[in-house]
């Protein structure tokens, strides 16, 4: 944005300060290579005084904290993990803008602290010569000294102070010293003129490309007068280890087992704090509609608010444990091994090496496979990744597919051993993998055709996972996550509800009498409800409660949309009423079930497992009177939530991701489409086999 | 496998010249070849200390002196 001219222009002024007295409100730039240990770091001198937002207009997130350097204060801004400024990633276009002042309204950073990485010395520098450029003065702050110095090396900071020219600074994340340091070096030199080092391109060289080699040659001098090497090779670790994690059998072998032990966790683990949260929300429904006045408002509040955001934020311990698993496999460095394993793999369908842990992780939930797919630097290959990653089938849709298997295909068996439900699970599972494979193949042909981007990766050395690091992950994830389910998920939430709820004329306790009544307006005036029999009076009273609820569902604007796309679905074996869930389920595809008991009047508190939804749904009959659901439309249905979409949080974690409504739509009409094509492949095709 | 040779030059024509360079592959520096994934590809170098995962088809933009 353009501040030309602004009022508080006063204000800019006093952050440029010429003397010590007004240095408040500094801003610091912490820049530094990846896995250099900028976001130790980063947390370790902001505490929780940190905010993460995205940057205008793009999808890299910007990530703020307030530093306290003793009377002063000082706004970090924490650049992304950096090799260089000038190529041209996403990333570095945006660090670039900050130190040019492009992204505060044209304020510079007053001071920049660099981040480097001491094991890894020469190739951490070379950011810092670029750094130099940006003509703000610059604080080296050296990381990782004590692992440094365990492999019996020496380094000299006074001297490459010297010859940096800027203040050099030991920082070890467990120490308070070298933050006090860091703060004392960091308040001198602000406001300084900066001093860079000079360096002369090498003469042997000409062209763009001088420049780098004239860096390097600066920095390949400076180290070799400051450091005192031991035998590098000696102590390197890492390549021991990954003597077993890469190698050519075992390393796929390791890489399967973690998965494994990840996603097995993930399911067993969270199902605790689900069912806890569950009740918690079903007991908050409950208190909630003992406390309020019997009425719409009480229904907005259970069934619309309390419900709608209760039935997504059960996913809250799923997605805390699988951000626990990716922050340590990437924290520790076993990351970039999973993506050196399975790049070749990957590459066939046109995909990167790093899309496979956010296609993983989709097979838990789509929303934190998308998150994940920031570590990938490609733009085109990280929306193709984000594009298919619903696919992959979640465990939202486990009560689906749990609820048509029990109801049509329990206790059957293939060959007499083999349960032919989970076999069809494991299909469910395998079509919604090779689809996206499929889509992905086309994606990357045609709209998001690009030259395979550069697979130049870091292995960096293995690292025991720093827990404040994970800690404050979880925090911020769980945060992003929270502030979603109440903003777009909770006006969903209530769209929905009012599409089941409205119209709604006064409350029509005479069933019967109502029916009459509604028989003169409506088209459809069959109900399927005479199919049940009911026997004794509580449930007969039970039950025209919840035939009341099916008849105002009928009417509702979400039933007569159900008879609008009835037509539509018909040739995938779908009545309205499969409609109306199938509209509700866009919400989440979990509400299938609760919306299908509404429906079958069998009460709200039904689960998969409910016997009388299972036989209300075997039961079901048309408006003509025929049975509604065969084997058939069980599977296709099925067949139907592998592909389709149906689940405004991943549409709306989508848009968020890839900052385009555009995206967005299309992957949920092609989605939809191919949902559509391969339901109705199925049930015409299973017609035609003679199923029934 | 675990062979080490000198960068002689870097060819200007691949995608990934650029990004090598600036991650330290520059003519003069020395790099250990240390091994291939399990597929075949990408390959993983040893260079300035630290460890570089690249394709093959970007290695061949490295020309190294035996």
């Amino acid at each position: 944005m353009n501040v030309d001219g602004r009022e508080n222009n006063g204000n800019g002024a006093d952050l440029r300060p010429a003397n010590h007295k007004s240095k408040s409100n500094l801003i610091v730039a912490l820049a530094g290579n990846p896995n250099a240990g900028k976001t130790t770091l980063f947390n370790f001198l902001t505490g929780l005084k940190q905010k993460v937002a995205n940057y205008p207009g793009v999808t890299v997130e910007r990530k703020e904290g307030v530093w306290t350097l003793g009377d002063t204060t000082a706004r970090i801004i924490d650049l992304p993990g950096l090799y260089s400024l000038d190529a041209t990633s996403l990333d570095e276009q945006i660090a670039r803008e900050v130190l040019t002042g492009e992204l505060q309204d044209g304020q510079k950073p007053d001071v920049i602290i660099a981040v480097v990485d001491a094991t890894n010395l020469e190739r951490n520098l070379y950011l810092v010569t670029q750094l130099f450029d940006y003509d703000i003065p610059v604080v080296v702050a050296l990381t990782m000294v004590d692992i440094f110095e365990k492999q019996e090396h020496e380094i000299d900071t006074a001297k490459l102070a010297e010859l940096l020219k800027s203040p050099v600074v030991l920082v070890t994340a467990s120490s308070k010293k070298g933050r006090e340091e860091l703060a004392e070096k960091v308040i001198e030199i602000a406001g300084s003129r900066p001093e860079a080092p000079i360096w002369s391109s090498a003469a042997d060289e000409i062209g763009e490309n001088a420049n780098i080699f004239a860096r390097y040659n600066f920095i390949s001098n400076a180290v070799q007068e400051s450091v005192k090497h031991n035998d590098l090779e000696k102590h390197n670790f890492s390549e021991k280890i990954d003597r077993v994690l890469t190698h050519k059998f075992f390393g796929l072998l390791i890489l399967i087992a973690i998965l494994l032990v990840v996603f097995q966790t993930i399911f067993t683990w969270a199902t605790v704090p689900m069912d806890l949260l569950e009740g918690g929300f079903g007991s908050l429904g409950d208190l909630a509609r003992a406390n309020l006045p019997e009425g719409i408002l009480a229904d907005l509040v259970v069934d619309g608010i309390i419900a709608g955001v209760g039935g997504v934020l059960i996913f809250l311990p799923q997605i805390l444990l699988l951000f626990l698993f990716i922050s340590i496999l990437e924290d520790s460095g076993y990351m970039a091994r999973a993506a050196f394993l399975l790049d070749k793999l990957m590459s066939r369908v046109g995909l990167h090496g790093k899309a496979f842990l956010p296609l993983m992780s989709s097979f838990a939930c789509a929303i934190p496979g998308i998150m994940a797919t920031r570590t990938i630097e490609d733009r085109r290959d990280r929306l193709a990744t984000i594009l298919i990653a619903p696919f992959m089938s979640c465990s939202a849709r486990l009560p689906v597919y749990a609820l048509m298997i029990s109801a049509f295909f329990a206790g059957q068996t293939i060959w007499g051993f083999i349960s032919l439900g989970a076999v069809l699970m494991l299909a469910m599972y395998a079509l919604g993998t090779i689809v996206a494979v499929i889509v992905a193949f086309i994606l990357k042909r045609t709209v998001l055709k690009s030259p395979p981007p550069p697979f130049v990766m870091e292995l960096p050395p293995y690292r025991l996972p720093n827990l404040r690091t994970i800690t404050q992950n979880m925090i911020t994830r769980s945060g992003l996550f929270l502030k979603r389910a109440g903003t777009v998920i909770l006006a969903i939430s209530i769209v929905l509800w009012a599409l089941m709820y409205f119209p709604r004329q006064a409350p029509i306790s005479p069933a019967v009498s109502e029916t009459a009544e509604t028989r003169e307006t409506l088209e459809t005036p069959e109900t399927s409800k005479s199919a049940e029999p009911v026997d004794d009076a509580e449930t007969a009273k039970a039950a025209e409660a919840k035939a009341e609820e099916g008849e105002h569902l009928k009417r509702s604007y979400a039933g007569q949309l159900g008879h609008l796309i009835e037509p539509v679905i018909a040739p995938l074996g779908f009545d309205w009423k499969i409609g109306v869930a199938l509209i509700a389920s866009f919400a989440a595809r979990e509400v299938l079930v609760s919306t299908l008991s509404i429906i079958y009047n069998v009460g709200k508190d039904e689960d998969e497992k409910s016997e009388t939804l299972i036989s209300a749904i075997r039961d079901a009959k048309t408006d003509d009177g025929r049975t509604v659901w065969t084997p058939l439309t069980a599977l296709t249905l099925m067949v139907f939530f592998v592909l389709a979409i149906q689940c405004m949080s991943t549409v709306a974690v989508v848009r968020r991701e890839t900052n385009s409504w555009g995206w967005t739509l299309l992957m949920v009409a092609y989605m939809t489409g191919i949902a559509y094509i391969a339901a109705f492949i199925t049930f015409q095709g299973g017609r035609l086999l003679g199923f029934s | 496998m675990g062979a080490s040779a000198t960068v002689k030059a870097v060819t200007r024509d691949n995608p990934a010249s650029r990004r090598l360079m600036e991650m330290g592959v520059v003519p003069g520096v020395s790099i250990r070849m240390v091994k291939t994934a399990p597929f075949g590809d990408p390959i993983e170098i040893r260079l300035r200390g630290y460890n570089l995962a690249i394709r093959k088809s970007e290695a061949e933009a490295i020309e190294v002196n035996e």
